[in-house]
């Protein structure tokens, strides 16, 4: 890995062992790996009621009746509720438009949507007893596509609607609109000497975390709840939760449980509410687990979307002007969607300079699942699209496809379509030429002195292919992605720091509600902490509503918002240390009065490196505790006509080469190396930085070719809810991932760290696509790639090549 | 649900024979899904996991053909049958992940009659017969009216799979299984072929693109026919182009596919074509290389 660069606002020095820059061991990386880690599915209570949710067979239907007297009467079954049982008039939930009904009222709008929830002494006896609910459907006519929504009879999902977009938008079936217009595109379009337009279409993802949607409720004396769960933002969760059960907010206490993977599919709320009405109802502990097939109806998918994309350039590659339109299905409910359109819209053309663009970003309501947040949120679907137009016009210009993109790559000081100036370092350029200047990885590297080894082909094990038909491509791609919420969001954390001597040592505790999903965030935290207080022991508390807000854990965020609160109260504490050992012991040396002074290695120094005192003879038997929100610098909201407006903090680039081996005959794609360089600004830990963007780049891999998941486009059911038909990748389809960190600060951010979890998932995508056309000269202008793409042999109209 | 547990084969044969709605379980990787999904809610579960006989395997009397134990694990077929069963081995080899290579075996596999099992085509190709058996006696199913219908087969309510007979390869075997990951994936079609030297024949399995598994008959005669009439099985001659052409078209029109979620019926047809000519062109380059020597001096390839 190669680094660059020095730390940015950096306060204490280095020198303490386990501190930032270092790779640190995860604290719960052993028990994951050895399978003794407790994930909220694990957990256990006595007495404990088990959940199940009925949910509708189908996407659209007027709910004409529900009984549930039979389900009632079950022996093992404590309660059966439904819409009349709420207890409040807040019936209904949501991250940003509170459309979500808690329990289908009078009418479902997508397959999957929850109907009424059982308790039950046994799961099996939960399930059964959902199955004898009996709900007659009348079927309504479904809206699938943007035509549908749109159409003058088209059903409208949601009447009389109340939200902040609703005023703005052109049809009730468009949840929110941004268009972004800058410069004069009909000018500069006559400019061009090359246009190039495209459609493409970008199918729908899914988060696949590992581990299931589940929770545990207690019911409390004080008539309150204590809620145990796997989720994304406590917070955010218990504004949503405690209004539907008529609760204040100090009675729904809430503690995180062990998460097995997010990726933005734990943003909005799957059992929570469900888990406390059962508890609070039958006054038993109500556990609740999803298993898979549920989980793919549980959580809120990748938008799948279409995108229209006309570019025109001059002969000597300059981009003239970019026009687009990107239509995002956002399904039944809103979720985030009218963020994740800002996103599109906003990022909708890349890091590249173009002083003319119109674009428009739409998202849809309509009868297919519901989508929301998934790494990359909005910036993905867009990536996947323009870039796929750069090679277009390179190739149309006849130009290296690096080069014309390095001629046209925005750097520190572009100014962005929202008309934001993009004021840190910004290597675009930089980060093509690294991965291009790569070694080729050897070619037929499946022929070995022992024969054909077939693991490095593409089909693998199956044995498809001994080299017959194998044609390597290479493709580029590179992208964009805004770090942190956006649109003026008041985007802040909380930190709790105490400081104390325990067993004769000085050890730093550390209390967040920051979800830890897997990204670090618990590693990091500690780091930071002897960072800046020089202890070597720092204990991090279990996250809960017992401490301020931590944000969401999405956005590529956490290092840096949290990571940001943790460092703050860190250096209050510290000072409040340095005036403890002031009054303490500064008559007996003038540096105590004189000298900058730093915590290292349990002892004031000067940084002159004189040792003054012993942390532990400072405190003695004193604690120092501080919390403190922090918040990064303010965004604001873009303007409604023109997109205009300072909207993110921060951007993040990767840029991918991709090298793939295609099986032409039968359309199987062996992806041998997908080599990545990211700008991280500064790496707190070097290895989870690289984690990271391996992670990200295999996700975005996996929506390359093969992740999808499949609606009817009649019925809007989904056709393939497991496992077994929603394939990701294994470790025989992910390559070799060599990754080149960039350490280029923002002085913005704390440490000049940039986030890092979301940047590699949108380059890689575009980067495999360009490398299967290079190798098979299709225009594959649909994502993911099927097989029946790549041979002719699919259906008309599918193949796009 | 009632578990079942006999301690014997003949116990198990008198509970099937008791409970024939019984559905037989032993490494559950079938099974377990379907009652896992709610698909299936079977009366009685017939565990077979304390019958040692049925993961074991031997020589059949006569010594042409492998008696494979129903419930022999899939590792264990690659890792000690490749010899003998070759292409069952490689596609054992295909089989979902290590773990459930552990736990299941080719009785599951001919149990469920599933068009997508990755064993029938390479017992379909290599010619095998179903060891069936229930208290009235044993029977032998040969493996070509095994398979009767979608998931169906030609075992009667009170039998039970207790091993399949697996004629020993007399020349090169081939696999193929066409999924769209590279591991761990249920077949969107595959093919199975195999020479058979002693019989100058050649036979053929398709998998997932008909109702149920099936033998490219067509296809085979027209092969064999081709290499019979150029003295191909003497002369050693690369196969011409235009036979592993022919060959490939029929065996694609064998097929009989649907489109579904995992592929369409085009794809099907034409990824079976294009896997019948590459595992004949790999085969028939084994048989020149070295096995028409070895058939040629009597041995076994």
């Amino acid at each position: 890995m190669g680094t660059t660069g020095l730390p940015a606002g950096i306060t204490q020095g280095s020198r303490t062992k386990g501190g930032i820059g270092e790779s640190t061991l995860r604290p719960d990386g052993t028990l994951k790996v050895t399978g003794e880690f407790a994930y909220s599915s694990d957990m256990w209570h006595e007495d404990m009621l088990w959940g199940q949710i009925l949910r509708s067979p189908v996407a659209h239907a007027e709910i004409v009746s529900i009984d549930t007297a039979e389900a009632l009467a079950t022996p093992g079954v404590h309660a059966v509720l439904t819409y009349d049982d709420l207890p409040t008039e807040v019936r209904h939930y949501g991250l940003e438009i509170q459309d979500t009904p808690v329990l289908a009222h009078g009418r479902v709008r997508h397959h999957g949507e929850p109907v009424a929830v059982v308790a039950a002494d046994h799961p099996e006896t939960a399930r059964r007893a959902a199955a004898k609910i009996r709900v007659e459907y009348r079927e309504l006519p479904v809206v699938t596509d943007e035509a549908s929504a749109v159409a003058p009879d088209a059903p409208v999902l949601h009447e009389n609607r109340g939200d902040s977009h609703a005023p703005h938008v052109p049809h009730p079936n468009i949840v929110h609109r941004q268009p972004i217009v800058r410069g004069n595109v009909t000018e500069a379009r006559r400019r061009a000497d090359v246009i190039v337009e495209g459609e493409y279409t970008f199918g729908m993802q899914d988060q696949a975390f590992l581990g299931p949607e589940s929770g545990l409720a207690v019911p409390a004396e004080d008539g309150g709840v204590d809620l145990y769960i796997a989720t994304q933002w406590l917070h955010a969760d218990l504004r949503q939760i405690a209004p539907v059960l008529g609760l204040p907010e100090d009675k729904v206490r809430m503690t995180l449980a062990g998460v097995g993977g997010a990726f933005g599919g734990r943003e909005d709320l799957s059992m929570q509410i469900h888990a406390c009405l059962l508890a609070l109802r039958t006054g038993r502990p109500v556990k609740i687990v999803y298993n898979r097939f549920e989980s793919f109806f549980g959580h809120v998918h990748r938008h799948p979307a279409k995108l229209y994309y006309e570019h025109g350039a001059t002969s000597d590659g300059r981009l003239t002007h970019v026009k687009c339109r990107i239509v995002l299905d956002g399904g039944a409910y809103a979720s985030s969607s009218p963020a994740v359109v800002g996103n599109a819209a906003s990022l909708g053309i890349g890091p590249y300079v173009v002083d003319d663009v119109d674009i428009e970003a739409i998202a849809l309501y309509t009868n297919n699942p519901p989508c929301g947040a998934m790494r990359g949120f909005g910036a993905v679907q867009a990536c996947f699209a323009y870039e796929a137009q750069m090679d277009k016009l390179a190739a149309r210009l006849g130009l290296d496809p690096v080069e014309f993109r390095q001629r046209n790559a925005m750097a520190q000081g572009a100014v962005m379509p929202t008309g934001q100036v993009v004021d840190s370092p910004a290597p675009v350029a930089e980060l093509l030429r690294r991965v291009k200047a790569r070694p080729m990885p050897p070619e037929r590297q499946w022929e070995t002195t022992e024969g054909v080894d077939v693991r490095q082909l593409p089909g693998g094990l199956s044995n498809t292919t001994h080299g017959e038909g194998v044609v390597r491509g290479v493709g580029y791609a590179v992208g964009i992605k805004n770090v942190g919420f956006s649109e003026g969001f008041d985007d802040y954390s909380t930190a709790r720091v105490r400081m104390e001597v325990v067993g004769g040592e000085p050890v730093a505790t550390v209390h967040t509600a920051m979800a830890e999903v897997g990204q670090g965030g618990v590693t990091v935290h500690a780091q930071i902490a002897r960072t800046e207080l020089g202890v070597t022991q720092v204990t991090i508390q279990p996250a809960d509503t017992r401490v301020g807000s931590a944000g969401s854990t999405s956005a590529s965020r956490q290092t840096y918002v949290t990571g940001g609160a943790v460092k703050h109260a860190c250096e209050l504490v510290r000072e409040r240390v340095l005036e403890i050992g002031r009054r303490r012991f500064g008559p007996y040396h003038p540096a105590w009065a004189t000298a900058e002074l730093l915590l290292e290695s349990g002892k004031v120094v000067t940084d002159g490196g004189e040792v003054l005192a012993d942390l532990v003879d400072v405190l003695e038997d004193e604690a120092v505790e501080v919390e403190r929100e922090w918040r990064h610098r303010p965004t604001e909201p873009f303007d409604l006509r023109t997109g205009q407006g300072f909207g993110h903090v921060q951007y993040s680039f990767a840029a991918h080469r991709a090298v793939v081996e295609v099986d032409t005959e039968l359309g199987l794609v062996k992806v041998i190396e997908l080599a990545c360089a990211q700008d991280v600004g500064k790496a707190l830990n070097p290895l989870s930085v690289v984690g990271q963007i391996q992670g990200g780049s295999t996700q975005g891999l996996g929506v390359a070719v093969m992740e999808e998941i499949v609606v009817d486009p009649v019925t809007a059911k989904v056709k393939n809810p497991s496992f077994t038909d929603y394939l990701i990748p294994t470790i025989l389809d992910t390559p070799t991932i060599p990754v080149d960190v960039l350490e280029l600060a923002d002085t913005h951010a704390p440490y000049g760290l940039r986030g890092v979890g979301e940047a590699p998932t949108l380059s890689s995508t575009p980067a495999v696509l360009a490398a299967i056309r290079a190798a098979t000269g299709l225009e594959l202008n649909r994502t993911p790639v099927r097989p029946e793409h790549l041979t002719g042999a699919g259906p008309a109209g599918s193949s796009g090549g | 649900m009632d578990f079942l547990r006999p301690a014997t084969w003949e116990e198990a044969l008198a509970a099937k024979a008791e409970h024939p709605s019984a559905v037989p379980i032993a490494g559950g990787t079938d099974v377990m899904v379907e009652i896992n999904f709610d698909h299936r809610r079977p009366e009685y579960l017939l565990d077979l996991t304390r019958i040692g006989d049925l993961q074991t395997w031997d020589t059949v009397p006569g010594g042409d053909a492998v008696r494979l134990g129903a419930s022999v694990p899939y590792t264990r077929i690659m890792e000690n049958l490749r010899g003998e069963l070759p292409g069952l081995a490689l596609a054992a080899h295909t089989v979902a992940s290590p773990q459930i290579r552990n736990r299941g075996g080719v009785g599951g596999n001919l149990g469920t009659a599933s068009p997508a099992g990755d064993a029938h085509p390479a017992l379909l190709a290599a010619g095998a017969e179903v060891e069936a058996e229930s208290v009235r006696g044993t029977r032998l199913i040969p493996i070509d009216d095994f398979y009767t219908g979608v998931k169906r087969n030609a075992l009667a309510p009170d039998e039970l799979i207790r091993a399949v007979r697996v004629q020993k390869a007399d020349g090169p075997q081939q696999f193929s299984k066409v999924g769209t990951r590279n591991a761990m994936v249920i077949a969107v079609c595959a093919f199975g072929l195999a020479l058979h030297p002693e019989t100058r024949t050649v036979r053929t399995g398709i998998g997932s693109a008909a109702p149920t598994p099936i033998r490219a008959r067509t296809a085979e005669e027209f092969l064999n026919a081709a290499l019979e009439g150029g003295g191909f099985w003497d002369n050693g001659k690369i196969i011409t182009p235009s036979v592993a052409k022919r060959f490939a078209e029929l065996s694609a029109a064998a097929c009989n596919p649907i489109d579904d979620v995992r592929g369409t019926a085009d794809y099907r047809r034409h990824a079976v074509g294009v896997m019948a000519r590459r595992t004949l062109m790999w085969t028939w380059e084994a048989y020149r290389a070295t096995g028409r020597d070895a058939h040629r001096k009597g041995e076994v390839a």
